[in-house]
């Protein structure tokens, strides 16, 4: 099958990753994956992003299927249920919200700056080698840090369904996949 | 003349459980499968021929392949 350029996205996806390491101002970039998926859900009512623009999918894709690190056993039936997508979805909103109010405190002067990238809601790691001050506020390094935690709170999610199950498991649970697809729904009932 | 009852493999999708990420459309040699309006995934009886390959990819096994008369 012919091969287009955005079927080169997860090598973005990977850059994404790894350059949240080296300085986590980066970070900021995450916000493609939140923002273009709603937009084209939105104005086309379509899940074209899960589709074709999934650089993440494509490497889950990649890792599982072309090297070989996944099981590729069925996902248990609990996981594909309504309730635990839009749970989970609930959930992952939940705390992206948190992260918000925590990223206000600090520009509100309440909090300061913690240089941590927190991994699965809990574990905080020290991340202070991935800042070297900003121009701006503190704040902008805030949600940074925030929103890196996010992005490899879910990669890491993803990186353990793939390994159980089949390459991109991610796809069936993943909060922006769900969120894309009841756009959809509502858009074109 | 007679007529023999032949069978023929094709896919069906659990549209219910589908979550519409189109790793089966990327698959398909045939391009018999689409993400229909971003909601699910619409098999194309006329191109399928059943190959499975899509049931495979399915992160969520969400296709079967069965045998239909035709």
């Amino acid at each position: 099958m012919k091969k287009h350029w955005y079927d080169y996205l997860w090598a973005a996806s990977l850059t994404y990753l790894i350059l949240g390491f080296f300085n986590i101002l980066f970070a900021w970039l995450g916000l493609l994956c939140f923002f273009i998926p709603l937009i084209i859900s939105i104005v086309s009512g379509s899940k074209g992003y899960c589709n074709r623009y999934c650089g993440r999918g494509q490497l889950f894709g990649l890792l599982g299927g072309r090297f070989g690190l996944s099981r590729k056993k069925d996902i248990p039936k609990w996981m594909k249920t309504k309730w635990f997508r839009y749970g989970f979805l609930a959930f992952f909103l939940l705390m992206f919200f948190q992260m918000l109010w925590n990223t206000w405190l600090v520009f509100a002067g309440t909090r300061t700056l913690k240089q941590a990238v927190t991994l699965l809601w809990t574990f905080r790691l020290p991340w202070h080698w991935a800042y070297h001050g900003t121009l701006l506020h503190p704040g902008v390094a805030q949600f940074a840090f925030g929103f890196y935690s996010v992005m490899l709170t879910s990669t890491v999610l993803g990186l353990l369904t793939m390994l159980l199950f089949k390459p991109r498991s991610w796809c069936v649970y993943c909060p922006m996949g769900t969120m894309t697809q009841l756009i959809c729904k509502a858009k074109n009932k | 003349m007679v007529t023999k009852n032949r069978k023929k493999r094709k896919a069906f999708v659990n549209e219910d459980d589908c979550v519409a990420c189109g790793c089966c459309m990327k698959v398909c040699p045939l391009s018999a499968i689409e993400v229909w309006k971003g909601i699910a995934a619409k098999v194309n009886m006329d191109k399928c021929v059943g190959c499975g390959k899509c049931a495979k990819e399915c992160p969520g096994s969400v296709i079967d392949i069965r045998e239909v008369a035709i």
